[in-house]
């Protein structure tokens, strides 16, 4: 059996096992989908207090919103076991995972699928559409491919942190809740256009974890609005690499911790 | 009396021992406060607050919402929802103390403890920002006792509120979309996500009648004088009637549940 078949195995199994309990299957959902549906209220609320922020309307921040939230549903659905890879550690159960003749990343990948994180999508797919379709878009087969694109590179990036704060639990547990900064805190840096930023916190979300090229400059090739950075088009579509080159950079960093890995021998 | 007393004060001691933990919590607070900072200005410089509140005031409202954010019941005691899932409650009940109240004492450690540890530092830094992005301090001693008093306020509520979330756990599927759903709530109608006097006129009666408002904007409109000091009577007797009945719900809630309670042995 190779590599992504073995996947796919783990993950039918995953879902066979949360769908033994729908009835909280629902219920997870729909909170998920309301935890995010408030954060989007958030946002309103500001533009119906203050009419625009800078040049950009409701709609238009709807698109940033809706593109970093389907990144970070899907990133959390299917990175579920990096995110909670701590709990392995501590317990011993990682040592399990060594002894089998497949590669890491494959297995605690496959660990779980989080299905009730199909809440948040579903509600960041509505506000997407909502906003694409207010904002007038002109889509185009070129701008839908750029749109998936930016959305799988914010899927990349996340995992990638993901799998940074993972390797950071082979030496502590403790403390890992500063990783939610750049997950959590940096979907809400995200679901806003980059350019209201200052400038210290706009280059770290350029150059050290590139949520801006996930999700900003896509969004400024779908709309074809001015960029204050005057970048092209060509590298505004291009620019969501970025994730998958964090992603590369943080399979090093894995790699690098499991080296030095001793377990707890429990 | 002194049974419960000890337990708080067991409780405490214990908390406090999690410093790690707090220092990831103050990274992660500052960094959300800045991005929340950074986003707030700019609203305000783009459109009129219409006399709501003024941008330093807004940013002191922020600030303080990130110090206090160990109050927010979002969720409920997590070792008594552990105990409720694998069965050890069983013990809890043998004990001779009222359970609502022991598990009430528990819930008022765990939200001022890691407060205490997390609050006081970014109180200092944010206040040592430069202009336009620091915290403020209160504009009166008159203020700053009624923020002090309204605060202890929010903490009673609070608990009462954390305390039905942990209670409704016991049963499994309604526990799950309590502790899914609520946090949202808490989150949007407290003001945490964003400054109340902020939401459109139509909604301020609604919102400041709801009882979210009491756990993080009534103390936070006194602490930047939105509120004065003199309506402190009133706003702390409108948190009180609201924890009185979530006590109310709280224990009647237990109670139900103590009747037909079913221990699987093993």
């Amino acid at each position: 059996m190779n590599g992504i078949s073995l996947y796919f195995k783990l993950i039918r199994i995953s879902v066979a096992s949360q769908m033994q309990y729908r009835a909280s299957f629902v219920i997870m959902s729909m909170g998920m989908a309301l935890v995010t549906v408030i954060e989007f209220g958030g946002i309103w609320v500001l533009f119906d207090r203050f009419g625009s922020l800078q040049q950009w309307t409701l709609a238009e921040v709807g698109l940033f919103y809706g593109i970093i939230h389907c990144s970070f549903a899907l990133s959390e659905a299917l990175g579920r076991g990096f995110d909670i890879f701590h709990r392995y550690v501590q317990r011993g159960d990682f040592d399990r995972l060594l002894l089998r003749p497949r590669s890491t990343v494959l297995q605690v990948l496959g660990q779980e699928l989080q299905l009730m994180r199909f809440g948040r999508l579903a509600q960041a797919m509505a506000i997407l559409i909502w906003a694409s379709w207010t904002v007038g878009v002109q889509w185009t087969v070129l701008k839908f491919a750029v749109l998936l694109f930016a959305i799988a590179g914010g899927v990349l990036l996340f995992i990638g942190i993901m799998i940074v704060q993972a390797t950071v639990s082979f030496w502590t547990i403790q403390g890992l809740e500063f990783m939610n900064s750049f997950t959590h805190g940096g979907t809400y840096m995200a679901q806003h256009p980059l350019s209201i930023f200052d400038g210290w916190l706009r280059n770290f979300f350029l150059f050290v974890i590139p949520l801006g090229c996930v999700n900003y400059f896509p969004v400024l090739f779908i709309t074809g609005k001015q960029d204050i950075f005057g970048t092209t088009p060509l590298f505004q579509a291009l620019a969501p690499l970025a994730g998958a080159v964090f992603l590369l950079v943080s399979l090093y960093v894995w790699r690098f911790g499991l080296s030095r890995y001793q377990s707890t021998g429990s | 009396m002194k049974a419960y007393l000890s337990i708080v004060r067991m409780r405490f001691i214990a908390l406090l021992q999690y410093r790690t933990a707090a220092v990831a919590g103050v990274f992660t607070q500052f960094f959300f406060g800045f991005v929340m900072v950074m986003v707030i200005r700019q609203f305000f410089f783009s459109g009129d607050a219409q006399g709501a509140m003024s941008l330093a005031q807004a940013v002191t409202y922020i600030w303080l919402g990130q110090a206090m954010l160990g109050m927010m019941p979002w969720n409920g005691d997590n070792e008594v929802i552990a105990m409720i899932r694998d069965g050890n409650v069983a013990y809890e009940l043998c004990r001779p103390l009222n359970i609502y109240t022991h598990w009430y004492c528990r819930l008022l450690a765990l939200r001022t403890a890691p407060t205490l540890l997390r609050s006081l530092p970014i109180f200092l830094i944010a206040g040592l920002l430069p202009a336009g992005y620091n915290l403020q301090p209160p504009p009166s001693p008159a203020a700053f006792a009624a923020w002090l008093a309204a605060v202890a306020g929010a903490l009673l509520l609070g608990c009462a509120l954390s305390n039905i979330i942990s209670i409704s756990t016991l049963w499994t599927v309604a526990g799950e979309g309590m502790l899914r759903m609520l946090p949202a709530l808490v989150i949007f109608f407290s003001g945490s996500l964003v400054p109340l006097p902020l939401f459109p006129q139509w909604a301020q009666a609604i919102v400041n009648f709801l009882p979210f408002a009491g756990l993080v904007d009534i103390p936070n409109q006194f602490f930047v004088g939105t509120l004065a000091p003199a309506v402190l009577p009133l706003m702390l007797l409108r948190q009180l009637a609201w924890t009185a009945v979530f006590v109310l719900i709280g224990a009647g809630l237990l109670r139900l549940a103590t009747k037909r309670v079913v221990i699987q042995g093993g």
